[in-house]
């Protein structure tokens, strides 16, 4: 339902003024094909940089790529950008639009602008807030709201007046598990009832595990992998990830430990490696028994997330994504 | 958490290449009149919460004028200058300048991609928040109209012609206020504008005329707020000359006409970068 072909933006290079220093031209995205499927929710993961709201924009009619094609459901989005915002519904990242309005009023009126008449967009209005548990809040202005409050009700405006495709950039950042319930159970119907699309941009590698049907994976750029979260995860299944956190400082008087160090990846007291699955038990077995033992605070052992395969795919982000 | 695989959808299983190449039908476009009422309607309920303080200010500012006026100006046509130039000043303070600053946050926070993912016309947007911010400016104008017709002795037999000077004074100067916020490359500019702006109109419509040099008397013509300015002043003599009374407003009025459609195209600009 949404075809993208070579895909290409690029940032312009700004010259340095006082206190201000040049950038030099980043290309935000760079020769992206996807295809999107009718009924699926597709995901968007990368770390903050790599592209993700830039390539959004450019779906939805918001940004003129350089080059490249954008079909959504047979329309040219390129060439008519006018015609995105009729066919999909955007949940952008800022909401000081609607910040001044009451919930109830910030979804009617969305409902109104996406050509809703008044009874209408009320009576989707009331169901909506219904279905996200937002009737108790109504009357309340989105800024007095908290932040994971605020965005779903920035969700509830977007879900008013229906559309066969939704963008959400990052909907449930900062919500609590209900909330995030109330999110992913009314994509869910919608999906189930009208089969509508989703395209999800996160950062959030267990949320794109746990609602992800396919994902693609963004770097600098660049579609680095696109597949579902389990294909994409066999990618590195012959790893496993072992993290290890010590008391003070790593014993690196005891010379298995020693000999670990350029290996890991390190944060503070964590050590975090990647390793074949009998590395992985021989290392266990060390840091469990013997010296090592005394330094040692705590240790996990787990199977490959999407974050490992972002890292063994060579994403630029050496601390790989932020896991929430 | 997800719990539909997508293989149980409608249509049972996903097409591995999409066949369907015709295309889908558009949603509904949202037509200009009635998103220009949800706009206004949604604006005016921001100033219950964000405007009344302000606007306040606004009122108190223009009555502050024309106290201090009345130690300087003796009656007569300044009289009616003073208090023709207060009472659109309120119109200058919410329209031009608070419309500039509301357009330059909203355009720099990306406050803007929420309409332009929205089917809706760029003028309703603009004239919506336009029309709501004039619309905020009728009591305070009315207030400093009526308490300087009172504090210099003037007729309050003529005050209706605010009717007329409010919404094409507001239209003009809330045309230029949104123009203002939205080309401002930065905020802090749309809001240094919108400040000059109000300063302007201050300093050239509320101080007499007569006594200025002739360079400040020409910035003075060049500004929209004064042909408010003049229509009302003129409406306050014995026997106004209403021709020139709506001369002066089909100037203001035009002057909307220009700044809103310039505001209008500024939004299409700023919305799709």
């Amino acid at each position: 339902m949404c075809a993208v072909r070579g895909l290409t933006k690029t940032y312009p290079a700004v010259r340095g003024r006082r206190g201000v220093p040049a950038t030099p031209a980043v290309r935000a995205t760079d020769d992206v094909r996807l295809d999107i499927r009718r009924g699926e929710i597709f995901g968007l993961l990368g770390p903050n940089g790599a592209g993700k709201t830039t390539l959004v924009r450019q779906l939805t009619g918001l940004m003129r790529p350089d080059r490249g094609s954008v079909e959504i459901l047979g329309h040219d989005i390129v060439r008519h950008p006018e015609r995105a915002s009729r066919i999909l519904a955007y949940l952008g990242q800022e909401s000081t639009a609607l910040d001044e309005l009451t919930v109830s009023l910030a979804a009617e009126t969305t409902g109104r602008l996406r050509g809703l008449h008044v009874r209408q967009a009320r009576a989707e209005r009331d169901a909506v807030l219904d279905e996200l548990g937002l009737t108790p809040l109504a009357g309340r202005p989105l800024k007095k709201l908290s932040g994971g409050q605020r965005r779903l009700a920035c969700f509830a405006a977007a879900l008013v007046g229906e559309r066969p495709l939704l963008v959400l950039d990052e909907p449930t950042t900062a919500m609590d598990p209900v909330a995030r319930r109330a999110v992913w159970s009314a994509v869910d119907r919608r999906r189930a009832e009208r089969g509508t699309t989703v395209l999800l941009v996160t950062h959030n590698v267990i949320e794109a595990e746990t609602v992800l049907d396919r994902v693609a994976v963004l770097d600098r750029g660049r579609v680095i992998a696109c597949d579902t979260p389990s294909g994409l995860k066999e990618q590195v299944a012959g790893e496993v990830r072992v993290d290890l956190v010590w008391r003070e400082a790593a014993p690196l008087h005891v010379p298995e430990v020693a000999a670990l160090r350029d290996r890991v990846v390190e944060s503070g007291r964590r050590w975090t490696l990647r390793l074949a699955p009998d590395e992985a038990r021989a290392v266990v077995a060390t840091v469990t028994g013997g010296a090592a033992f005394a330094a040692l605070d705590d240790f996990t052992l787990a199977t490959p997330s999407l974050e490992d395969v972002y890292l063994a795919l060579g994403g630029a982000a050496r601390q790989g994504l932020v896991k929430v | 958490m997800s719990v539909v695989p997508a293989e149980v959808l409608p249509g049972s299983a996903l097409p591995v290449e999409e066949t369907v190449r015709e295309a889908a039908e558009l949603g509904p476009r949202a037509r200009l009149w009635p998103s220009l009422c949800a706009v206004y309607r949604a604006q005016l309920s921001r100033a219950r919460v964000a405007r009344i303080p302000l606007l306040f200010v606004a009122t108190f500012q223009s009555i502050g004028i024309m106290i201090l006026m009345r130690g300087v100006v003796d009656g007569g046509g300044e009289a009616r200058a003073v208090v023709a130039g207060s009472a659109v000043l309120v119109v200058a303070f919410v329209a031009l300048n608070l419309l500039a600053q509301y357009f330059g946050q909203l355009r720099a926070s990306g406050g803007l991609d929420h309409y332009a993912t929205l089917p809706v016309p760029p003028a309703a947007v603009v004239l919506g928040a336009a029309g709501a911010y004039a619309s905020f400016t009728v009591p305070g104008t009315v207030v400093t109209a009526v308490f300087g017709c009172v504090l210099f002795g003037l007729p309050l037999s003529h005050l209706w012609v605010l009717v007329a000077v409010i919404p094409l004074a507001g239209a003009a100067l809330s045309g230029l206020g949104a123009a203002l916020g939205l080309l401002a490359p930065r905020p802090e500019l749309a809001t240094l504008l919108g400040q000059l702006g109000m300063s302007a109109a201050l300093l050239l419509g509320v101080l007499p005329a007569d006594r200025m040099p002739e360079a400040v008397r020409f910035a003075r013509d060049l500004l929209p707020s004064t042909y408010g300015v003049e229509a009302f002043a003129r409406t306050f003599g014995p026997d106004p000359d209403w021709a020139f009374v709506l001369g002066d407003l089909a100037v203001c009025g035009v002057v909307g006409v220009v700044s809103l459609a310039v505001a209008t195209w500024a939004y299409r600009r700023a919305a799709v970068r």
